[in-house]
């Protein structure tokens, strides 16, 4: 393994000399993601493996090429799960629901059998339903080891929670797309699997539903995703039983069957749900959970208790940005449409000054991802 | 870590122009620099450590920050920026040649948002005033520092702060959304969003915990969590420290993750009845105490089973709180544990470091061979669920050498946490007083790449100097090496 590592540092290391591109890969599942890069292709899937796992510790550490389902089957077997719950995109979700006749595919061919890895997560920095009541994918980043845009391996953090030693730079490689280091390997905090999950459906307006998840987030109820489409709102509860049943007592609705509601669940996770087949443009808006209904063109699917909204639209950019920003918050091109106009929310100046800094203290030359982010980092 | 010998003597003439540039859009009240007047700020929560600051601004608004920034930066004076000085690692220890920028009377609560959860805060708002003013919607602020009675939330978002609850809810980094800063320029920036994130880099995240060296801070957005229905702590009991620590671990493997779990060992015990009088058994090893919050179903629910574990591994004694009075008194007792120090002694000197939660038995073995070595008490008191360790190390400042050993004292017991894959501050912060420490946590090319990210921020180095990140030729004079990942460097030596 110090071998691959080595090879990469060199790589890096050449291509930081004569400022020549690199373009960071793991499986290739979030290709479609961010701003178009252009280099030397570095591939991170042989650099692979639980280094270490340590369940009474609460903290797993692993190569940034290690499949996240294999990750995810380590920690199942001890009862454990990511808390952020991270997409699988472009994985064949089994068993494949059946098609209704004039939908197209769930997953395109080409987005099939990629595996997505625990490097392309993090740096991504996605996560999934339970996101707004158990943490992103930062709140959980304990420590990284990487190598910057000099080739200089570095570590950051540790494999504690309580760590204050240090600016925070493992949990800014959260989200930074690869711009700022290639991930080696990474230690993550990690949470039990609840004893018992429900999910119940209820039958809403938008308007009541954003309205219902934002009055049950200032309530103990052990909620731990929301989602709503077209009149349906489904909300998933965790704990123990006697906590879930308390709980869908209050809120109503009809309990939906497990095995329906796990595929449901995932299918919003990994896109796999139909809302999301069709390749016209797909926004990520995220924005205050008490948003009101956002007066935009096309369909949308609501997450996080209000505060992601998902939007298919071939609507004018600015309209859909200025909608985001006034609800106090951003708009993503997340798949397709014209991602040369930039796939992420414009910065403010000064805002965008510190972030050319930063990228300038972790890579110099400018080589790591250039684009993938904005187009200056 | 060195203490300040001797306090800097003021350079007038440079003080009279600071003043002056000062005076030009400040009112006079707002501007100190007579040695009665700084004399209260030369230290923080660290007080071993003084220094009078040049001069003391004490601005109002905003424009008042930025200006004071922008003044500053043009004449290239070094500024520190303070909450309420509660700091325990001395972030807030001014510079002879300085600046101190009081942050206090910036303590409004802008806005509350009853209905997405959230308040914009002042960030000389004291932590405790949040959810004082939240409770009333049944709403709190989760984050609860030992000292969230006087510290601020700006000082909060600087050092990370924790808190007895952040195994359950986070530290400061998980419980904020947005900030709005002063760059050393004077430049007003937002960071993060009413939303759950952002775009671009997670900057929020960089900035919790800078300690002042990266930026002001002007505003917070703290998220806010519905109070629980109802909690219940369990206290038990062990005659061996190593039975305690694997009743933490049982819990944890039971996949339990309890509001909060401490750990006092007898010295602590003794010291607190002694003083709070919580009915804590003071003839056992070591102490638990495990609360859980949540629905009256899931709290009733998980109390049996952290009984039943703690009996199972052993406990001597195990009592549930019956009700809400005698929860709060189990709780005072662990709350009063550094008073209770400095009731039995004339000084004491808090530690904070974390640790894997397994090692605890093995460390506090260690722990007592040091008091041995260096003449001294140490009591100590443990966040089981998160393995941060806070041992209280008694000493006398007025016998000589005493200070000097307890620093010494201090400092291997933070070489330890390393050697034994830890950090050498959970909650405290580096500031001045571990600063030499950081030269055995991290290696050059990484503190270089601090250097680096400040640099991004703070070109001439004006904010906080002299804090949390040590330059290498600071490192060269302290002469110790670097432990790598909980391994020594020459493993195979015999140690003494």
């Amino acid at each position: 393994m110090q071998a691959i590592v080595d090879n990469l540092s060199r790589l890096i290391r050449e291509a930081a000399k004569q400022e020549r591109p690199l373009c960071i890969r793991g499986g290739g599942t979030k290709d479609f993601y961010g701003g178009p890069v252009h280099g030397y292709k570095l591939n991170t899937g042989e650099y692979r493996g639980i280094v270490e796992y340590e369940p009474t510790e609460l903290v797993i550490t692993a190569r940034a090429g290690t499949p996240l389902r294999e990750i995810e089957a380590a920690l199942r077997e001890k009862g454990q799960m990511l808390g952020f719950e991270p997409p699988h995109f472009g994985e064949i979700p089994s068993p494949l629901p059946p098609l209704p006749s004039g939908v197209g595919n769930i997953v395109p061919p080409e987005r099939r059998n990629r595996i997505a890895t625990l490097g392309g997560c993090v740096a991504a920095g996605l996560s999934g339903p339970r996101r707004p009541y158990a943490g992103a994918v930062r709140d959980f980043v304990l420590g990284v080891r990487i190598l910057d845009g000099k080739g200089d391996d570095l570590r950051f953090g540790g494999q504690v929670m309580k760590n204050v030693a240090g600016y925070d730079v493992s949990r800014l490689m959260a989200g930074s797309l690869g711009t700022l280091g290639l991930l080696l390997d990474v230690s993550l905090k990690v949470l039990p699997l609840p004893a018992t999950e429900t999910t119940l459906l209820l039958k809403r307006s938008e308007a009541e539903a954003i309205d219902l998840m934002n009055r049950w987030a200032a309530q103990p109820l052990p909620i731990t995703g929301t989602a709503y489409r077209d009149g349906d709102l489904g909300v998933r509860l965790s704990g123990v039983r006697v906590a879930v049943d308390a709980a869908a007592k209050k809120i109503g609705g009809e309990r939906t069957d497990p095995a329906q509601a796990e595929r449901f669940w995932t299918g919003i996770r990994d896109h796999a749900d139909p809302f999301f087949a069709g390749d016209g443009p797909l926004w990520r808006l995220s924005v205050k959970s008490t948003t009101p209904p956002l007066d935009l063109p096309g369909q949308q699917l609501l997450e996080w208790g209000g505060a992601l909204r998902w939007l298919k639209s071939s609507g004018d950019v600015k309209t859909i940005r200025d909608a985001a920003a006034r609800a106090g918050g951003h708009a993503t091109l997340f798949r397709g449409g014209d991602r040369t106009l930039g796939a992420f929310h414009p910065l403010p100046p000064a805002l965008m000054k510190l972030h050319r800094n930063l990228k300038q203290a972790f890579d110099p030359a400018g080589i790591l991802n250039r684009g993938r982010l904005y187009s200056d980092l | 870590m060195t203490a300040v010998a001797e306090q800097v003597s003021v350079d007038v003439a440079r003080q009279r122009e600071v003043v002056a540039a000062l005076e030009s859009f400040l009112p006079r009240t707002s501007i100190l620099f007579d040695h009665e007047d700084v004399k209260p700020y030369e230290c923080d929560g660290l007080t071993a450590y003084r220094q009078v600051p040049m001069v003391v601004a004490l601005p109002e608004t905003e424009e008042q920050v930025c200006r004071i920034l922008k003044t500053c930066h043009a004449l290239k004076v070094p500024v520190v920026a303070r909450g309420a000085g509660t700091g325990l690692s001395g972030g807030a220890l001014p510079l002879g040649n300085g600046v101190l920028l009081s942050l206090a009377k910036f303590k409004h609560i802008v806005e509350i948002d009853e209905r997405a959860r959230t308040a914009r805060v002042q960030p000389g708002v004291r932590n405790l005033a949040i959810s004082e003013a939240v409770a009333p919607v049944g709403l709190y602020y989760a984050p609860d520092p030992s000292s969230q009675l006087a510290c601020t939330i700006g000082g909060n978002v600087a050092e990370n702060s924790g808190g007895v609850h952040c195994l359950k809810y986070g530290l400061t980094v998980h419980n904020i959304l947005k900030l709005r800063i002063a760059t050393v320029e004077g430049e007003i920036v937002e960071i993060g969003s009413d939303a759950l994130d952002a775009a671009g880099y997670d900057l929020l995240a960089l900035i919790t915990g800078s300690e002042g060296l990266l930026a002001v801070i002007l505003e917070v957005t703290v998220r806010l969590l519905p109070k629980p229905e109802y909690a219940q702590v369990v206290m038990a009991a062990f005659d061996d420290i190593a039975k305690a620590g694997q009743a933490v671990a049982n819990v944890i493997a039971a996949g339990i993750i309890p509001a909060g779990f401490e750990m006092m060992d007898q010295a602590a015990t003794r010291a607190v009845e002694g003083f709070a009088r919580a009915g804590y058994r003071t003839d056992v090893a070591a102490v638990l105490l495990c609360e859980t919050d949540g629905t009256r179903e899931e709290v009733g629910d998980e109390i049996r089973r952290v009984q039943d574990l703690m009996e199972a591994s052993g406990a001597v004694q195990t009592e549930v709180s019956r009700d809400e009075a005698q929860r709060l008194r189990f709780w005072a007792g662990r709350k009063a544990a550094f008073p209770a120090a400095g009731a039995i002694s004339p000084d004491y000197y808090c530690m904070d470091g974390t640790i894997p939660r397994k090692r605890i038995a093995e460390v506090l073995r260690k722990i007592t061979q040091l008091e041995s070595k260096y003449g001294l008490r140490c009591a100590n008191v443990f966040h089981a669920g998160d393995g941060n360790l806070h041992p209280l190390i008694l000493y006398d400042a007025n016998q000589p050498g005493e200070l000097e050993r307890t620093e010494a004292f201090g400092a291997e017991i933070l070489e330890l946490c390393l050697e034994v894959g830890g950090t050498i501050t959970g909650e405290h912060g580096v500031g001045v007083e571990k600063i030499n420490s950081m030269c055995v946590q991290f290696r050059p090319a990484e503190l270089e790449a601090f250097h680096r990210v400040k640099h991004a921020f703070d070109k001439d180095g004006l904010l906080n100097p002299g804090k949390a990140v040590p330059t290498l030729t600071r490192c060269a004079e302290y002469g110790r090496m670097h432990v790598h990942r909980g391994q020594e460097k020459f493993p195979d030596l015999p140690r003494f």
